[in-house]
């Protein structure tokens, strides 16, 4: 516990850095999943292929998929990227895909029946509807990148993953705990604030 | 003028039978009509052809002298107010937005409209003030059905089509949402269709019921005629023959009684009127036990008797 509260400017630039390579994954898992997942919502044909490909990756150990990357895209943060996004989109997707077709069908009924387009189904009652389904996915992601994020430091790629390693190599203790700990009020801290986001987001119950 | 259904037809894929098989009807500008019968018997599906939720499979549906299929889809709902069941209102929108979507889909002015929001909400016995800004989910069961009328009212539509509106509500409840929508209906003549398999509420309600089955129209008549002059054995069964009690809410002092040529005043009984109906003379005979009232005119002249026995016979054929 010392290490971290003595050398905050160590373990700061590596917090960063975590901070970074989970929100950067993030964004991209999103602008992938948002629209993959309202397709598949909408076309069910979909849903059994893609739904099982992505599950098959979200199996393979990230130590695996990083080692079998590294071949095509080097070590670093693109290569820790692309694994984070790959191993968002599962728990996105799926999301996604439950947000959507959890709406009570009578919405779009009544909807239909007032006369609004397609478009302003989707844009007034669907997207509204579905929001706060797929917060909580969004927040289950961000929980997993930051955690899986870890082992990017393996590869190169930084963040706190780098303390615990370095804590690994040099049987420092104090580094291992001070990685550990702020990864763990980094997921916490995340968590937090989407269960916050959710609730203001979700239609009033009282 | 009004809604006419020419040859309507409704076959779903892959089903023996059609769901609507050629129903023919004339509904009038201005009617309360209920569609009756058993589920699975078409009727909404027959009220859901009228705003194109589903499309007839032949035949034609007139609004106004005009084939529906001649409107732009959008164009015609949004002249259409629709009410479902209670679930209907949008969660995730106050009170004032889910009342505003049809007049907002329509461009309405924001000025026109906040005045028209209030109107509606005092239509319907909710205080502006307290409920504009609140959420479906913080209303209860027959609040949420209000706002539901009122949305569908909200851009002055002359037809309604309204889905088993108060099939989910509490008895009572019902029976004042039943109240408060036939005063609307009186005070702004709307053409409603209404669609319910309650036998009480469709009697209640309808100026002319629909009675469905298998996907035909058996009989459209009056609740009257329907109880009195039922037009098959599956009618006299759902409108229940053995009740006699509610047959005699539709029948009259005039069907029963024994006119009588001496006009004289009332007797010490004080008399019936010929409008009275059966229930109301019959409950007054069990209360004073007499056998009989003397009939009396509308200038309080007495022009008959009616007699226990009467009734009875009345009611035995």
């Amino acid at each position: 516990m010392s290490y971290l509260f003595n050398n905050p400017d160590k373990v700061m630039p590596f917090f960063w850095e975590h901070l970074s390579l989970t929100f950067t994954s993030l964004l991209i898992a999103l602008c992938i999943a948002l629209p993959l997942g309202f397709l598949i919502a909408k076309y069910r044909k979909l849903q059994a292929p893609v739904t099982s490909v992505l599950g098959i990756i979200y199996t393979i150990p990230s130590m695996a998929l990083y080692a079998a990357l590294i071949p095509y895209t080097g070590l670093g943060v693109t290569t820790a990227t692309i694994g984070l996004v790959a191993y968002a989109q599962m728990i996105l997707v799926r999301n996604v895909i439950a947000a959507i077709q959890g709406i009570d069908p009578m919405m779009i009924e009544a909807a239909k029946g007032m006369g609004m387009s397609k478009w302003q189904i989707i844009l007034k009652i669907e997207i509204p509807l579905a929001i706060p389904v797929v917060i909580a996915g969004i927040r289950v992601a961000t929980v997993s990148i930051i955690s899986i994020g870890t082992v990017a430091a393996w590869i190169g790629a930084g963040g706190l993953g780098r303390l615990i390693f370095q804590g690994l190599n040099h049987d420092h203790t104090g580094k291992i705990i001070a990685g550990t700990i702020t990864i763990a009020i980094l997921a916490i801290g995340a968590d937090l604030l989407f269960r916050v986001i959710e609730r203001f987001l979700s239609p009033k119950t009282n | 003028m009004g809604i006419v259904f020419k040859n309507v037809v409704k076959q779903y894929p892959n089903t023996a039978s059609p769901a609507v098989d050629n129903v023919s009807l004339d509904i009038r500008e201005g009617e309360f009509i209920v569609f009756l019968g058993p589920s699975g018997c078409g009727k909404t599906t027959l009220l859901k052809m009228v705003n194109k939720l589903y499309d007839t499979t032949s035949g034609t549906i007139e609004i106004d002298g005009v084939d529906i299929r001649k409107v732009q889809t959008e164009q015609l709902r949004r002249g259409i107010g629709y009410v479902i069941q209670q679930n209907g209102l949008f969660p995730h929108m106050t009170i004032e937005s889910n009342i505003a979507v049809v007049p907002r889909l329509l461009k309405w002015d924001e000025e026109k409209l906040d005045k028209r929001i209030d109107e509606l909400l005092d239509m319907v016995h909710l205080d502006p003030k307290i409920y504009r800004k609140r959420r479906p989910s913080q209303l209860s069961g027959g609040q949420q059905q209000r706002v539901g009328i009122a949305r569908a009212m909200a851009a002055g539509p002359k037809i309604l089509l309204m889905d088993e509106p108060f099939g989910a509500i509490d008895a009572i409840t019902r029976t004042s949402l039943q109240d408060e929508l036939h005063r609307i209906q009186r005070l702004l003549k709307k053409t409603i269709l209404f669609v319910t398999h309650d036998v009480d509420e469709a009697l209640r309600l309808a100026d002319r019921i629909i009675i469905m089955q298998a996907g035909k129209v058996v009989q459209f008549a009056t609740p009257y005629e329907i109880v009195t002059n039922p037009a098959n054995d599956f009618i006299r069964q759902l409108v229940g023959e053995k009740d006699v009690y509610r047959k005699m809410g539709f029948l009259r002092v005039e069907d029963v009684y024994a006119s009588s040529e001496q006009e004289t005043a009332a007797g010490s009984n004080g008399g019936v009127a010929l409008t009275d109906d059966l229930k109301l003379v019959f409950n007054r005979m069990v209360e004073e036990q007499v056998r009989e009232y003397p009939v009396v005119d509308m200038n309080n002249r007495r022009v008959g008797t009616v007699t226990m026995d009467r009734i009875l016979t009345k009611l035995a054929n």
